[in-house]
Formats: structure tokens, sequence, C-alpha cells
């Protein structure tokens, strides 16, 4: 699994509230809610993402409500993989429960830019600025919460089992 | 190795003698928590992956509690969803418009939550319940589902900071200015993954309300769950309210902590945390003059009897500042009954405020207080993050009720000690 986009680059702790308003969250469909994805930090994500690109960004990002629409939106909106320094707990677990891929990269966060194009694979954690030419390794998923992802998500998994 | 109290909880819900840090393991739960916004995804989860019977009806608890009564046509769907499912599977535990409260304010005081429990609910400030020494956490809503329909989930055993409590909190200082202070100190990523373990001899002289708040707000500084250890205030709470009995567990002598970090209640101040982050916190008294246009006294962090009665000490016989809006939310119906009968609603409507039905809502900007742009408000909510409560341009600061209720007054952010 791989993913290839351009990159949105934001700072530490972006928050749930920023991610998807809570004024939104009268509704559970996703479609509807990826409309506001990141409205209050940068009005112009919506308009301007595309399927495969990379949100990059600093600590803790997805401080918070628990709300599992942060990762859905985002998932929604087709962004490929999120590469953060790192993730606040609950966001992290979601995230993995919903199948969006997401890694912890401190090095691969500060040497990619906004707007760089950027390939992630997903099996080596290999991450490639391929602006730069640069190569930054991730850290892997464990292998119990591989299996989680390569079942299509938590509640897939506990039907297998 | 020893093991800290929320270690040795884990082990003995996923049936293990021992468990370490960073351990995977999968735990028996005593209770899996959702609210009007995040159970209507958990049960679409619930029936996409084709479950058809949850676990136990006793161990699950829905709370309508954000956006009820119904702010909108949409908030009203949501609630219906949940309604039609906790009638479908029985679930005991449903709280609706007549009977809810702020879900954290409402499972202690009705006796669903107690100690040694293993609980999980679909919302961040699940942590609160370790004040009665539970361990308990805020996950999403698929775990809920999870938690629904097989009464497990998986967990990565954490490591912990402890908090060593000495002294005796000053009278114009209460638990959110201890719990503000602290994230100031650690920052809102300080504890991210680890048990918030608060120890020592200053834990006596904290009341269950003013642990209630410090747990409420672990989540603030990443913690996976926040935990006080039983003693005769918790089991002076707990008596007579809960059906299930206690199961009392302490920290081994030997257990390991990251770091133990010593706090003087004595030497607390009232502490505001200012835009945008919990952890910009300063002492109250140093803010000078920031003119504010509304106070919110309430919430699942100050929504508790003893909230409303700093807020009743200060705003009675007073009147709320020129341009100053005051809104005050108990946070359950029998908060807000007490409030009736001791007196306090006709204090407060004397003095300018106005009084609601308890509701999560101006929290987080969901309704009954949205902020314009460029409009401040002091609240004694939780979390003060760009937009948290109305228009990007406005601006949360986050203090006790004592400290709200001063402002509300002056028409400035104000130290209790001052008016």
């Amino acid at each position: 699994m791989n993913t290839k986009g351009t990159v949105f680059k934001y700072q530490d702790n972006v928050d749930t509230d920023v991610i998807i308003p809570a004024r939104y969250l009268n509704t559970t469909d996703a479609r509807e809610l990826a409309q506001h994805c990141m409205e209050d930090i940068d009005a112009s994500f919506v308009r301007k993402v595309q399927p495969g690109d990379v949100i990059v960004a600093g600590w803790n990002f997805g401080c918070g409500s628990s709300r599992e629409h942060a990762p859905l939106v985002i998932k929604t909106c087709g962004v490929g993989c999120i590469i953060a320094k790192s993730y606040a707990r609950i966001f992290y677990r979601n995230a993995i429960n919903i199948g969006m891929p997401i890694l912890e990269c401190p090095e691969a966060v500060d040497a990619i830019n906004a707007g760089d194009v950027v390939g992630v694979d997903f099996d080596t954690g290999v991450i490639t600025d391929e602006t730069t030419g640069k190569t930054f390794q991730a850290q892997p998923f464990p292998q119990f919460i591989q299996n989680i992802i390569s079942r299509g998500g938590l509640l897939a998994s506990l039907k297998e089992d | 190795m020893g093991m800290t109290m929320s270690q040795k909880i884990l082990a003995a819900h996923a049936g293990l003698e021992e468990v370490t840090a960073g351990q995977l393991i999968s735990a028996k739960l005593d209770l899996v928590l959702g609210n009007d916004i995040t159970t209507p995804v958990a049960i679409n989860e619930f029936q996409k992956a084709g479950f058809h019977q949850v676990f136990d009806r006793d161990r699950i608890a829905i709370v309508l509690d954000h956006f009820v009564p119904n702010k909108d046509i949409k908030a009203a769907e949501q609630s219906k969803q949940c309604r039609e499912f906790a009638c479908a599977h029985c679930v005991s535990h449903f709280y609706d418009v007549g009977k809810m409260g702020i879900e954290h304010a409402l499972l202690p005081e009705q006796g669903v939550v107690t100690a040694g429990d293993c609980i999980i609910g679909a919302d961040s400030h699940t942590c609160t319940y370790g004040a009665l020494g539970a361990f308990s956490t805020g996950v999403g809503s698929t775990d809920m589902a999870a938690g629904m329909a097989t009464g497990t989930a998986w967990f990565k055993v954490p490591s912990a900071l402890r908090f060593h409590l000495t002294g005796r909190l000053p009278a114009n200082c209460s638990g959110k200015d201890v719990i503000l202070m602290i994230i100031g100190m650690i920052g809102v990523d300080g504890a991210l993954y680890k048990s918030m373990e608060f120890t020592g001899p200053g834990v006596a002289a904290l009341s269950m309300d003013d642990r209630l708040c410090i747990c409420n707000m672990a989540i603030e500084a990443g913690a996976k769950n926040g935990i006080f250890p039983v003693d005769a205030v918790t089991e002076a709470y707990l008596a007579g309210r809960c059906e299930r009995p206690p199961v009392v567990f302490e920290a081994d002598p030997d257990a390991e902590y990251e770091k133990t970090i010593e706090i003087d209640l004595s030497a607390i101040e009232p502490t505001v945390a200012c835009p945008h982050l919990p952890e910009n916190t300063r002492p109250a008294r140093t803010l000078g003059e920031i003119k504010i246009d509304q106070v919110v006294i309430g919430s699942c962090t100050n929504g508790r009897m003893e909230d409303m009665e700093a807020a009743y000490r200060t705003l009675r016989g007073r009147k709320v500042a020129q341009g100053v809006r005051c809104i005050i939310i108990p946070g359950t119906m029998q908060v807000y009954r007490d409030c009736v009968e001791k007196g306090y609603v006709t204090a407060f409507i004397d003095a300018g405020a106005v009084v609601s039905t308890p509701t999560c809502g101006p929290c987080l900007g969901g309704y009954m207080g949205i902020l314009a742009a460029g409009e401040r408000c002091i609240a004694t909510t939780n979390r003060n993050f760009v937009g948290r409560m109305g228009h990007v341009e406005s601006e949360v600061y986050l203090a006790s009720p004592a400290t709200a209720a001063a402002s509300a007054l002056t028409g400035y952010i104000t130290a209790p000690e001052e008016v």
C-alpha cells in the first residue's frame, strides 16, 4: 500500500476542534462533515486537497476530543497519509480503528516543506520527499496494530476472531 | 517489579497476574459509555459490522447531553437514533431529557461507576472517573461499538507520572486551579499515553468534586487516565450510591513511575489558561485588565454542587457587570434541583445571570452561548482551542468557578480575592 501527493503542513497541537468543529457534529454523514475539514485552521484546505495528498504536522496531532469524525473527515477528503511528530492517543487509536494511515517521523516533519510532493510506502515505512530527493524511515506499526489495519479495521478484525 | 494503581486494575481485568508498561492486553469492561454525538457513529458501526446484541444491557450507558434539549433538526435526529437503539437493546443506563445530566457529572452522582472499574467512554473526558479509583479512559466511536458488542477493549498498558500532593488548598482555590497549574507545568502533551496518578498526604483534604475536576482534565495533558487512591472521602461518596460493590486497588510500594512531581497544594494560586491552549496558564492576579463579554459556569469539569456553591458565594446580593452575559449551567438535574431548593437560582437571576438546564452546549461551541468574532469569554470549561466556543476570532480563558464568578462582577478577568 502506498500514497503519493502534495504536502499540507501544520504546526504542533492541531486539535480536533480545528480538524472538524463541533458545530457541525449534528450529522454522521462523512461527506457532509468532510466539507468542513480543517476549516478553522486552513479555510482553503477542502478546495485544494486531492486524493493521495499528505498532511505533515508537529507534536500532539489530534489533541482534544474523542470525536472519530476527525480522522474520518481527513480520510474522506482523500488524504493518503498523515505524518506527524506525535499523536494524541485517542486520535491515534481512532485512526487505526477506521483505517486512516498515520506515521510518526519527527525528522521527516522537520525536513518536508508545504507543497512538496511526498510518497509513502506503508509496508516499509519509507517516506520519500520527491521534491528534495530526501528519504526518511518511519516507525512501522506493531504487529498487533498491523493485524487490525490489514483486516480492514477493528470491527472487521473482531468478526474474524 | 511492582505495578501502578492503573496497571493493577488493568491486570485484574485482563485476567493476568502482572502487566508491564507497553504490553498490549485485552481487558474486560465494567462500563461502555457514549453520548449523543459519538453514539450515533458507534451505532452505525455496530450495525454495519452485523452485531445484533449488546454484551450486557446493564453495562452500557448512553447519555444525551451535548446538543440536548435538541439544538436543531439534525441534533434531534441523532438523539432519536440513540433513543431507538437504547430502547431496542433495553439499555439500563439511558439518560434522556428530564433525567439526563452532563455525562461525567451524572454517572458518578448516580452511582453508575465505582472504584476498581475498568471503563471506556466515547468522550475524551471519560478520564473523570479516576477520581473514584477506577481506570477510565476516552476512546472513539468504533471502540465504543466494539465494547458494546464484546465487553472488552484492547489497551497498551500505560506508564505513569506520579503527582505527590502535600499541604492544603487556600480558600480561594479549588481542584480546577490544581489541574490548570499542573497542565501549565507539564504541557498539553506532558502526560501523553501515560497515567497521571495522584498520591500523597494532600489527597485527603481534596473533596470528591475537586478530584473529579482534576481527573476530568487529565486528557488536556494528553494522559490516558488520571487516578486517585480510594480513601475515606471516596468511601463516603460511594456509600449508598452504587449497586455494585467497590473494589479497592492500591499501587505497589515498589511501583515504577517515569517521574514523581511534587505539588504543594498550599502554594496554588487562582489560575487561568489563556488562549488558545490549556497549557498557557498564568496566575489570575497577574493578568491585568482583560475585558470579557461572557462568563460560562458549568460543564463536565465544573458543573457540580461545589462549583455552584462557589458561584453563589460570589454572586449573591451583587450584580453582573454591565455588558457581561453570565450563563450558569448546573451539570445534572440533581444539581439543578439542589440549586433551586437552596435559593441559588433566585440569587443567580437576581444578580443578572441566566440559568440553563444541563447541557454541554457552549463548552464545545454547540449552542447556548456562542461567541461572535472578537468576543472573549471566561469559562469553567476544559478547552480554549481556536474556535472552541464560536467564531475563530473569539477567545476562551479557562478558570475556576470562583474566578469566573468574580470576573462576572467586574467585567474583566479577576481573582476571587479581589471582589
